[in-house]
């Protein structure tokens, strides 16, 4: 764990969201205690060190009428799984694109894409712009589409010595 | 769901294609990005406000990386018979380090994410998921990410 206190208590006052007001980060360092100046550079430290990912939404695609997720996935050779990945994300319409381990042999598929659209056919219409592009590296694909939100909260950082704060609140979509 | 009663207009996703990522760590950061915008600070602000209370948004604020934090994720599937997946769901949902569970129409019918703050964390979840349901849980880890965004005509 490479946060001190003061980071992870920045961490615990900022992973619900940051407060809507003029001066967030003032707020936030009057809770801890600290000066707005410290919670602007240890933020920004740990946005270089990669441990604040961004910072900015989480849209709810469903409420953006974005009403169909399609999970594609594709089986890609390895040598050029890499490069290929990042060009797929790249693409307006992917939300998450990652490279995943295969389980064979029920899973041969070992580049994710998230596609959102409209409906079925929308996300079919991407799908397409997807194989273009991978092209004769893509040896295989399929769509998985998701017919239920079971759940959906987020990771949350437990409080020391309480229980996990998991069910509070929502994250990233 | 929630948020459906209340459709963005176009600034709305103005605001929401503005703000993926590169919120200022400034002092008054809204200020900065309502200029950009062309918008005021205050209405950014109540804007952003309606799009969280009403679940457009489902959050705004910083992200962490739950590996740089000596945490983990990773996706994880099921492929669970019909005549027991909501028997399932429930024993999967109860472990607290599931964020997300999303049911797929696909052999492999139960998608979740595990997120816990230690590496070795996944492993226990996932083992004791396996152990309650009698199902083995695949488990696909990131080996790497291609950051991400998702665009909307404004």
């Amino acid at each position: 764990m490479n946060l001190d206190g003061t980071d992870r208590r920045i961490v615990e006052a900022t992973q619900s969201g940051l407060p809507l007001v003029p001066h967030p980060y003032a707020e936030i360092a009057a809770q801890l205690i600290l000066e707005e100046s410290e919670v602007i550079e240890r933020l920004a430290a740990m946005q270089a060190r990669g441990v604040v990912r961004r910072i900015g939404v989480a849209p709810n695609h469903y409420a953006l009428g974005m009403t169909s997720n399609g999970m594609t996935v594709w089986e890609v050779k390895d040598d050029v799984a890499s490069n290929l990945g990042a060009e797929v994300g790249q693409l307006d319409f992917v939300s998450h694109c990652y490279l995943r381990p295969r389980a064979l042999p029920l899973w041969p598929y070992n580049l994710f894409a998230m596609v959102h659209g409209s409906d079925q056919t929308e996300v079919e219409v991407k799908r397409q712009a997807i194989l273009s592009l991978l092209g004769p590296a893509c040896l295989g694909s399929d769509t998985l589409y998701s017919t239920r939100i079971l759940k959906k909260t987020g990771l949350r950082l437990a409080r020391k010595g309480a229980a996990s704060s998991a069910e509070k609140a929502r994250g990233e979509g | 769901m929630r948020g459906s009663d209340y459709p963005p207009d176009c600034i709305d996703r103005r605001i929401i294609n503005a703000l993926q990522e590169g919120f200022p760590l400034s002092s008054q950061p809204y200020a900065e990005v309502a200029a950009e915008l062309d918008l005021s600070e205050g209405e950014l602000i109540e804007r952003l406000a309606r799009l969280r209370n009403s679940g457009t948004i489902t959050r705004f604020g910083p992200f962490f990386d739950a590996a740089a934090m000596g945490g983990a994720f990773c996706l994880c599937a099921m492929n669970v018979p019909a005549d027991r997946f909501e028997a399932v769901t429930e024993l999967v949902n109860a472990h607290s380090e599931v964020a997300h569970n999303y049911e797929r129409a696909h052999q492999l019918n139960m998608w979740f994410v595990l997120a816990t703050e230690t590496p070795e964390g996944i492993e226990a979840a996932a083992c004791g998921i396996e152990q309650e349901t009698g199902l083995e849980v695949l488990r696909f880890p990131k080996l790497e990410e291609f950051f991400i965004g998702f665009r909307m005509v404004a």
